[in-house]
C-alpha cells in the first residue's frame, strides 16, 4: 500500500513537472554535424599546409594512407557508436562499432614504423618533432571534445563511462587524421609511441570527463 | 502457456503507449499521466524477469520511472514504445541488483556476534534521553520557516534526492540547498553548536 502510495505520489509529481521537450534528431543527422566540424577544421589547417607535400607523403608507402584512412573511419565510426550510446535504450555493443578503424589505423601505423625501424638514428630530433604532434593531438581534441560532450549531453547515457571512452576515441582519430595535414615526418616507433600516448590521453580524459558530465543528468 | 500473472504486451499497447509518449514530449500531462500508470506493471513485470528480489522491485519502478521522465526527449515516436522502456527497465534493474549487491557484500551473517552484541538504546534512561532530544529537534525543525521545513524534511528526514524533491516540492534544486542550508544553520545555533 505504501509503495502504491509512492508510486501514486511520483507520478503526481513527474506529470506536475511535465514539460514539452524537442524531441533529439536522428543520431546520424548529430554524428554528421560534428564530423562537419572536423572536415571545416581540416579546410582551415589545408590553407596553411603543404598539401603537395601531404600529398606525396600519404602516397609514398600504402601503409601511410592505410594510417590515415584508419584514423578517419576511427573517427567516423566512433562519432556514430558515441551517439548511439547516448540514448538510453540502445545496446552497449555498439563500443565496438570503431574497432576495425582502430585496427586498421594501429596496424597500419605499426607497419610504418617497421619500414623506418632501419635507418632511423636522429632520436632528438624525432623526439622534438614527436612532442609537438602529442600537443598537436591534445591541443586539437579541446574544441573537438567541448562540442562531442556538449552534443552528447543532449541525450541521455545510461553507460556515461563508456559514452564518453568512445567519444574519446572518435575524437583520437579526428586529431590523428587532421595532424597528417601537418606532420613533419614519416611513422617511426618513437612517433608512434608518443601519438599512442595522445590517444590514451584523449580517450582517459573523455572517459572520465564525459562520464563525470553524463552522470550528473542520470 | 503463458506464466501466471504475466501480461502480454501487443502491438496495439505499444502503439497507444507511443502515442501517449508523442503527446507527452508536447506537454501534455493527462497522456502522460496515463501513460506512467499504465506501464507500473510492464516495469515491474521486466525487473521480476531480471531477478530483482520482491522487495527491491519497487525501487526499480521508481528508478525507471524517474528515467523515464529525464530522458523523454530521446524516444523516437516512429520506434516501439515498449521496447524501448523494456531496455531502461533491464538497464535499471542491474543497477538496482548491482546496488544491493554491494550492500549485501558489506552486511555478513553472524547470529552469535548479534546475540553477544550489547544493545546501546536498552538502557532505559538513555532512552528516556533520545526521546526528548528528537521531541526538542521536532520542535525546532517546526519553528523553521515553511521552505526550510520542507528542505529538511525532503532530504534530511525522508533521504531524497536532490532531484526527487525538486520535482516533488517544484524548486529548484539551488534553492532547496539554500534552504537546507539556512536551515542546518538555524538549528545549530538553536542546540548551540558552533559554526
Amino acid at each position: 500500500m505504501t509503495d502504491a502510495l509512492s508510486h501514486e505520489k511520483l507520478i503526481g509529481a513527474l506529470a506536475a513537472d511535465l514539460k514539452p521537450v524537442k524531441p533529439l534528431r536522428a543520431f546520424v543527422r548529430r554524428a554528421a554535424v560534428w564530423l562537419g566540424v572536423v572536415v571545416a577544421m581540416a579546410g582551415i589547417l589545408s590553407l596553411f599546409a603543404d598539401l603537395p607535400g601531404v600529398a606525396a607523403r600519404l602516397t609514398m608507402a600504402p601503409d601511410m594512407w592505410l594510417a590515415l584512412s584508419g584514423s578517419v573511419l576511427t573517427a567516423i565510426l566512433g562519432a556514430i557508436a558515441a551517439f548511439q550510446l547516448a540514448l538510453p535504450d540502445r545496446n552497449p555493443w555498439w563500443a565496438l562499432l570503431p574497432l576495425p578503424g582502430l585496427l586498421l589505423w594501429l596496424s597500419a601505423s605499426g607497419l610504418g614504423c617497421l619500414r623506418t625501424a632501419v635507418g632511423m638514428g636522429v632520436y632528438a630530433h624525432i623526439f622534438a618533432e614527436s612532442r609537438d604532434c602529442l600537443v598537436f593531438i591534445v591541443s586539437m581534441s579541446v574544441p573537438l571534445t567541448g562540442l562531442l560532450i556538449l552534443m552528447l549531453r543532449r541525450g541521455y547515457s545510461l553507460r556515461p563511462n563508456l559514452t564518453g571512452l568512445v567519444a574519446g576515441i572518435a575524437v583520437a582519430g579526428a586529431s590523428v587524421a587532421l595532424l597528417n595535414l601537418v606532420h613533419p615526418h614519416d611513422p617511426s616507433v618513437v612517433g608512434l609511441a608518443v601519438h599512442g600516448v595522445g590517444v590514451v590521453i584523449v580517450a582517459i580524459a573523455n572517459w572520465t570527463l564525459g562520464g563525470r558530465i553524463f552522470s550528473s543528468k542520470l | 502457456m503463458p506464466d501466471k500473472g504475466k501480461r502480454t504486451y501487443d502491438t496495439e499497447t505499444d502503439r497507444q503507449w507511443s502515442g501517449w509518449m508523442a503527446r507527452a514530449q508536447t506537454g501534455d500531462r493527462q497522456s502522460y499521466d496515463h501513460l506512467l500508470r499504465g506501464c507500473l506493471p510492464f516495469i515491474a513485470q521486466v525487473a521480476r524477469g531480471q531477478r530483482v528480489p520482491a522487495d527491491r522491485v519497487d525501487d526499480v519502478v521508481q528508478d525507471v520511472l524517474m528515467t523515464l521522465h529525464r530522458s523523454r526527449h530521446t524516444y523516437d515516436p516512429s520506434r516501439s514504445f515498449t521496447a524501448w522502456l523494456r531496455v531502461i527497465a533491464q538497464r535499471r534493474a542491474i543497477d538496482v541488483l548491482r546496488r544491493s549487491g554491494r550492500h549485501n557484500r558489506r552486511e555478513i551473517y553472524a547470529p552469535l556476534a548479534l546475540e553477544m552484541y550489547a544493545d546501546p538504546d536498552a538502557n532505559t534512561a538513555d532512552g528516556w534521553e533520545k526521546a526528548g532530544r528528537s521531541a526538542q529537534i521536532g520542535e525546532a525543525i517546526a519553528g523553521l520557516s515553511p521552505g526550510q521545513k520542507e528542505a529538511v524534511e525532503r532530504l534530511v528526514l525522508r533521504e531524497q534526492s536532490l532531484d526527487e524533491a525538486a520535482i516533488a516540492t517544484g524548486r529548484s534544486k539551488g534553492a532547496l540547498k539554500v534552504n537546507l542550508h539556512r536551515a542546518m544553520h538555524n538549528l545549530r545555533a538553536q542546540f548551540g553548536g558552533g559554526e
